[in-house]
């Protein structure tokens, strides 16, 4: 044995090693690729070898061969071999490689999962070390789910280290695994205090690069934060936490005044330039959020305008970035503070560095005034001209044409000056943005009346010397001028002083090289002008000029007819042929002008860039149904459900014969076409010059200005824009007096609008608005257009995926049950921080079967425990130990007391957190608060009793058997230490707790069933609870959370399910209430389910006492057959009133109402299961209206997921499919679209009265609102 | 978030690439090639940062880098990073190394990648910073290479020797092509502990 490892190391020690090939590399420089094939083959054959070692040098090297670039991913295998050796030395190799080349696409990946769990509970810190950065690497959705768990036990574990990494990559997990985000959430903000200062950083790191994105959600933790702010010491964590304030303050302008104080001590204090420049970042960001009015405001802009400015100033060219960085953010909110350090700003133009350049022309578009624009514009020109890099250029050319463009070219005093500089800019070598100056020539040329003339003039000299901007190849970016050019000129082609010259201009051979599109504008606009050369040739008495100009157009246009592309060909054929007729009629000595020019009448006028989308879809009009019928089955696999739903609308009629979908296709496209020729807004396609316009890339985004200079302009001589300098004055004049005019026009343009898309073709142009002097704004839109406001945000944020992702179960925490799947056990299952105390006891015994069972078992349990969990959330009430008292609770009443109390006494709220974060900002203290905290503190003492003696109770170990001896023998010690901190938690928790209690009162009348009891008054809260009045009486007080359902997964075919309704009684009255008992009529359906021995009219004995003011809550099962209805029971609530003299006997009658809804569980379901459930056609469907529904559709969909416990499946716009599951497994699915106030509920369920119902629930609860 | 690390020489040779996103190993070598050419051409007394690594995230995204004699250090981040804080990570990162490979230089990155990987590991994870104290890097690092020793053994060392004697006849193994001049100015660096 020793002689075999021997003879293994000496086999070894002949192979190459790492640094043997990466010098092998370096002594075969000329034929690496070759030295590096051989070197892969032997690779290959080691992997082929038994002995680890081998193996793990062999994929030592893969690693290094993968960083030159080599595709290693074949010897995925072999790289989970390593990592599996039980030799750290290896496994770390492993991990590297996989950490290198894994990703989520890599198929072994799936086969790590239970290596990974391994190493991550090793003893060895270093295996869990190294096994957490490999999986930092390459964790995927399916990894994240199965190993959540884990990860979150290792966020408690013994080992600092461990923890750092365990909670840093619990962002990972998030990411790929947001459904693990609430469950782990708790922990993870305890490690905001963690003793560790390693821990505690990396927990801030994860939070705010949680809240970086959503920050709303993390708004509660401001107090967290803040405290944390101030005693920190870690220069990483407090850049970290400030940040962070920076992303918070926009939405909590009261926490900026609180934050403005220590930042400034901060700003003074620090020696660290990092933390001084993100103190200056987050008090811009706090000026900026607090809009106006503070009177310390200018100071604290003095401080930060003043403290950059010696950053910019220093010789630290990092410095000086970063100050213009965060000049720039100052500027948008004070930009007069920045005005006065413009020469600072300039000076930092002529930075050798080029980001500082960058930078400080950012800076300059803010500082532009009507003034200063043509001499800054000039100083910038001199850059262009000095400018060596294209790339810089190219940002010097936007930066010029954004600043003159900005705000409606607010700052252009005189658009001559401007064309010029637009000309100028031609000139330049290599661009890459000759689209933005054609698109910026069209623009003003098309929306400045006054300056056609001029404009026209300029094009044409351009379009003469073509030839110098498209001589070099690598100039072709500027010849999308020529487009603009080409356009201008023959649409303007009036203004042209010698319009032959120009249309000899555009024939030239030479245009064929430019690119088609240009080409196909040249045709188009030759041909323009040639309408108008023949209507001054005609009025001349020569005849023969205009013959001569048809047969110049005759011998050059068949160049273009030859072209390759479509369009260019087509306009060129159809012109030649046009060109001969009118030849043949010119020989006949027939006068054409006239109807040749009528073929280019009218004149455009441009469309606002969202004009189209905003067009209201028209009565009757359903763009959701198909045109023509959905190809076949196999291709819906890549549409989206909604199509599924949608077909539905015309019945199942895809199998139906296929004559009649073409009838009525037939119909509808008549149908259609009769709208569109009644709608004025339907822009109709027409072969015409228009529409090469409208086809014009960035024209139509361009702001528009309101300017009509009505006097046009001469200038003489070259247009430099240098001269328009000295005329600057006379134009601001000019334009005051434009301004007068606005009014007038507006009314006109509106109309001019309208007008232009009822008829875009030319020939039809009778009705357009004569003689308007600037045609259109940019936002006009169609007049009844819907203000779809955010349409511009939602889709393409550029953290998408993340913010998605994320958002699922935060951003809308408040209302939207998400979708889960298992984590909830991650919360509840660690042993070793004392949380064992709630482990149920009911489920020890599953547990310790058979190890894959277990798996199985846990795995369905956490789904379950998870949506309940989910909803619990929501309302406020509970964390995620509940559901562990379920299970206790159906068997052992006595424990479930124990937990109960336990689950009242800790919430996680956000709710109540806010209310906190409002008191923590207000500052001031509320003596209600106080008082109710007192009485809490002293019930908590009384509620700690039982607490303690639960903490006892079960025993941790089973339930995590692989738990090393470690934890078990620390658990002890542990467990005290733990409970003495939960208690304390628990006092804290109540306080905020009581907060929010009455909300449920007021939130519970918007929910169902809401019998005998007083409604208080309606309090507009965002927040929704499913707890609805029960009953009441002036000494109690019943809350019903609106049935929980658990279904015991195993049973759950044959005997039914389980119901489970949380009751909370509050003690209304100055007297002490005890041996409260619950008794229901239990029906056919549904019954109570009570304590072994009890006879069935025996009633169930509440846990519990309630001291006065106190209220507590109760976990009731019911057994219930059908679920297909709802279901009323009728009950009793009995107890005694104790006074210190006497003592009453009362009861309470209520009735009980199972809602269909509450049969449904949030389960989640990806896309793709749910189009495959949908398509499976054993569902059936229904659907429902409802009218008037006035609100967001986020907050629709969110009471939908809410009150009825469905969850998103996808959404698009303003349509969403969303699905849940009743506890006997039937499937619900729902397409909800809104439009306008209507919302369109269409529903398909394998059971149809179930959905019958769920459906008139929903409605009711829509009618509620 | 940190995107990718990447280290190179002056001619552009990866000398480690570490990516928190995944990219296709041309996309990869693509964008070290891209990031060279950006970082390359800059004068040595101008800023630290860049924008615009086309390749990689586009504008929330900055390059911060440092040149060590023969070496570009280059973490491209995203906005949630401070940039000054990034530089000082920067410099923690080369001192760690220049502690743990004893005055280190690049051939030591040249062949020791792996090791510059796992110092790199109790730094930055997953893209997220891990640990920014030297001292608790090192003895990190320090006690796992203590492992790995342990449990090369005896049968490590043949493999030991042969690698020693391989490496006598190393007349490359120049030590002073060092990154002597560490204690480039940075701003604040007494300020990270």
């Amino acid at each position: 044995m020793a002689l075999k490892i021997v003879k293994g190391s000496i086999d070894r020690m002949f192979d190459k090693n790492l640094q043997d090939l990466v010098r092998g590399i370096r002594n075969h420089k000329e034929d690496e690729a070759k030295y590096i094939s051989t070197c892969i083959d032997e690779i290959k054959q080691e992997l082929k070898q038994d002995n680890i070692a081998v193996k793990a040098n062999a994929v030592c090297k893969l690693t290094y061969l993968q960083m030159l670039g080599y595709d290693v991913s074949w010897a995925a295998f072999n790289i989970v071999e390593v990592m599996s050796s039980s030799k750290f030395t290896y496994k770390r190799i492993g991990y590297l490689a996989a950490s290198q080349c894994f990703h989520e696409s890599t198929d072994v990946i799936m086969l790590t999962t239970n290596q990974i769990r391994k190493d991550l509970s090793s003893p060895n810190q270093y295996d869990t070390g190294v096994a957490l950065t490999g999986l930092s690497c390459f964790v995927t959705p399916d990894l994240a789910r199965d190993l959540a768990n884990d990860i979150m036990t290792l966020m408690s574990h013994t080992k600092p280290y461990i923890r750092k990494k365990a909670v840093l990559i619990m962002y990972k997990v998030f990411l790929k695994y947001p459904e693990s985000l609430r469950p782990a959430f708790p922990r993870l903000k305890e490690k905001l205090e963690d003793p560790d200062p390693g821990v505690q950083s990396a927990a801030v790191n994860v939070i705010c690069e949680l809240a970086r994105r959503n920050p709303k959600n993390y708004l509660s933790l401001a107090p967290l934060f803040f405290k944390l702010m101030t005693s920190s010491t870690n220069n990483w964590v407090l850049i970290k936490i400030i940040k962070l304030f920076g992303a918070l303050t926009p939405l909590e302008p009261r926490l900026g005044k609180k934050l403005i104080e220590p930042l400034t001590n901060l700003i003074h204090s620090t020696s660290a330039m990092s933390l001084l420049y993100e103190c200056v970042n987050t008090v811009i960001a706090v000026l900026i959020s607090l809009s106006s009015g503070m009177p310390n405001h200018s100071a604290s802009i003095q401080l930060c305008v003043q403290k950059l400015r010696i950053l910019i100033e220093d010789s630290d060219q990092n410095l000086k970035y970063l100050g213009l960085l965060a000049m720039s953010k100052i500027l948008k909110t004070h930009p007069k503070s920045v005005q006065s350090h413009k020469d600072l700003i300039l000076q930092c133009l002529d930075d050798k560095d080029e980001s500082i350049r960058l930078r400080a022309l950012d800076l300059l578009y803010g500082m532009v005034s009507k003034k200063n624009l043509m001499e800054i514009v000039k100083k910038l020109m001199l850059h262009v001209d000095k400018a060596e890099g294209t790339t810089y250029r190219d940002e010097l050319l936007t930066k010029i044409i954004d600043i003159c463009s900005q705000s409606n070219y607010q700052y252009i005093t005189n658009f001559e000056w401007y064309i010029s500089i637009l000309v100028e800019l031609t000139r330049l070598e290599g661009t890459r943005h000759g689209h933005l100056i054609a698109s910026q020539m069209l623009d003003v040329a098309i929306r400045v009346k006054a300056i056609r003339i001029f404009a026209v003039a300029q094009m044409a000299t351009l379009l003469d010397n073509a030839h110098l901007l498209t001589g070099n190849m690598q100039r072709n970016g500027i010849c999308e001028v020529l487009y603009a050019a080409a356009w201008i000129c023959g649409e303007f082609s009036e203004h042209l002083e010698n319009p032959m010259q120009t249309l000899e201009a555009m024939l030239r051979p030479k245009v064929a090289t430019l690119p088609g599109h240009i080409q196909a504008v040249y045709v188009q606009n030759a041909a323009k002008l040639f309408s108008t050369v023949l209507k001054s040739q005609e009025g001349s008495t020569e005849g023969t000029a205009a013959q001569e100009t048809s047969q110049l157009m005759i011998d050059r246009l068949p160049l273009f007819v030859q072209s390759a592309n479509l369009e260019v060909q087509e306009r060129a054929s159809c012109i030649l042929q046009l060109v001969k007729y009118i030849q043949k009629l010119q020989q006949k000595e027939v006068e054409v002008a006239e109807e040749v020019s009528a073929l280019f009448a009218g004149e455009l006028n441009p469309v606002a860039p969202k004009a189209q989308k905003k067009v209201p879809v028209p009565e009757g009009l359903d763009l959701d149904a198909w045109i023509n019928e959905p190809p076949s089955e196999s291709e819906s696999e890549d549409e989206q459900p909604k199509a599924i739903f949608a077909k539905e609308e015309p019945k199942h009629s895809r199998s139906r014969h296929t004559e009649v979908d073409e009838k009525e296709l037939a119909r509808r496209r008549e149908a259609r076409k009769q709208e569109q020729a009644n709608n004025p807004f339907y822009i109709k396609a027409s072969p015409s010059s228009q529409k090469v316009y409208q086809e014009s890339p960035g024209v139509e985004h361009i702001p528009v200005v309101q300017i009509d200079l009505t006097v046009p302009l001469k200038v003489p001589g070259l247009p430099m824009s240098d001269q328009y300098l000295k005329l600057e004055e006379e134009r601001r004049q000019k334009e005051r007096a434009d301004k007068k005019k606005k009014e007038k026009k507006k009314r006109k343009e509106k109309r001019s609008g309208r007008g232009r898309r009822h008829d875009s073709g030319p020939e039809s142009e009778e009705d357009i608005t004569p003689a308007h002097m600037v045609d259109i704004v940019t936002e006009e839109m169609p007049e009844n257009a819907l203000p779809s406001d955010d349409d511009d945000k939602d889709p393409n944020d550029p953290h998408k995926a993340l913010d998605i992702d994320l958002d699922k179960p935060l951003a809308d925490s408040e209302k939207l049950p998400v979708r889960s799947h298992r984590a909830a056990k991650v919360a509840k299952s660690p042993v070793e921080d004392g949380d064992a105390e709630n482990t149920p006891p009911s489920q020890e015994p599953k547990k310790k079967s058979s190890k894959e069972k277990r798996e199985k078992k846990k795995d369905k349990d956490r789904d379950r425990k998870k949506s309940k969990e989910e909803k619990k959330k929501k309302k406020h009430k509970h964390e995620e130990k509940e559901e562990d008292l379920l299970g206790g609770e159906a068997d052992e009443p006595v424990v479930q007391s124990e937990d109960t109390t336990e689950v009242v006494a800790l919430p996680t709220s956000t709710n109540a957190e806010v209310s906190d974060l409002d008191f923590w900002l207000s500052n001031a203290p509320v003596p209600s608060n106080t008082q109710e905290a007192a009485t809490v503190a002293a019930t908590a003492e009384a509620d700690s009793v039982p607490e303690a003696t639960s903490g006892t109770a079960p025993d941790s170990d089973h339930d995590e058997p692989k738990n090393s001896e470690l934890e078990e023998t620390k658990s002890s010690k542990h467990k005290k230490k733990k409970q003495k901190k939960e208690k304390e938690e628990k006092e804290k928790k109540k306080k905020k707790k009581h907060h929010h209690h009455h909300r449920h009162h007021s939130d519970g009348g918007a929910d169902e069933s809401v019998q005998n009891g007083t409604v208080e008054d309606e309090e507009p809260l965002p927040p929704m609870s499913n707890y609805c009045l029960l009953a009441e009486n002036s000494y109690i007080k019943m809350m019903m959370e609106d049935a929980d359902e658990v279904c015991d997964i195993q049973g759950n075919l044959q005997d039914g399910s389980q119901v489970v309704v949380s009751v909370i009684f509050e003690n209304k009255c100055d007297s002490l209430l005890k041996s409260m008992e619950f008794n229901v009529l239990d029906s056919l359906n549904s019954k109570l389910q009570r304590p072994e021995g009890s006879g069935p009219h025996d009633g169930f004995t509440v846990p519990f006492q309630l001291p006065p003011g106190v209220s507590n809550e109760a976990r009731l099962v019911f057994t219930v057959q059908s679920i297909v209805m709802p279901q009323k029971m009728k009950g009793t609530l009995t107890f005694i009133v104790k006074n210190e003299d006497s003592s009453i006997h009362e009861k309470l009658d209520f009735k009980l109402h199972f809602t269909c809804t509450s049969y449904l569980i949030t389960t989640p379901c990806y896309s793709d299961a749910f189009a495959k459930l949908l398509e499976s056609g054993d569902l059936k469907c229904s659907s429902v209206r409802l009218e008037e529904v006035n609100m967001p559709f986020h907050h629709l969909l969110a009471r939908i997921c809410f009150h009825h416990h469905f969850s998103v499946v996808e959404r698009i716009d303003s349509c969403a499919s969303m699905y849940s599951r009743s506890i006997q497994g039937h499937h619900v699915c729902l397409l909800v679209k809104t439009s306008g106030q209507t919302v369109s509920i269409d529903a398909k369920c394998d059971e149809p009265t179930l959905l019958g119902n769920v459906l008139d629930e929903i409605k009711q609860t829509f009618s509620q609102c | 978030m940190i995107r990718a690390i990447l280290i190179f020489n002056n001619h552009g040779k990866p000398r480690l690439s570490k990516f928190y996103e995944h990219y296709t190993e041309d996309t990869e070598q693509q964008i070290i090639r891209e990031t060279f050419h950006l970082v390359s051409k800059r004068d040595e007394n101008v800023c630290n940062f860049l924008e615009g690594g086309m390749l990689i995230g586009g504008s929330d995204y900055k390059l911060i880098y440092r040149h060590y004699a023969t070496l570009y250090f280059v973490f491209c981040v995203d906005s949630s990073e401070s940039e000054l804080g990034i530089l000082d990570l920067i410099q923690v990162f080369v001192e760690t190394l220049d502690k743990c490979f004893e005055n280190v230089c690049e051939l030591d990155l040249i062949f020791h990648v792996d090791k510059v990987h796992n110092i790199l590991a109790e730094m930055v994870m997953g893209g997220m910073v891990l640990e920014t104290n030297m001292n608790e890097i090192i003895m990190q690092v320090d006690a796992q290479n203590k492992m790995e020793k342990s449990e090369a053994g005896i049968a490590g060392a043949p493999a030991r020797a042969v690698s020693a004697v391989k490496n006598m006849n190393l007349p490359e193994m120049p030590r002073n092509i060092n990154i002597g001049d560490i204690s480039i100015k940075v701003p604040n660096l007494p300020s990270f502990k």
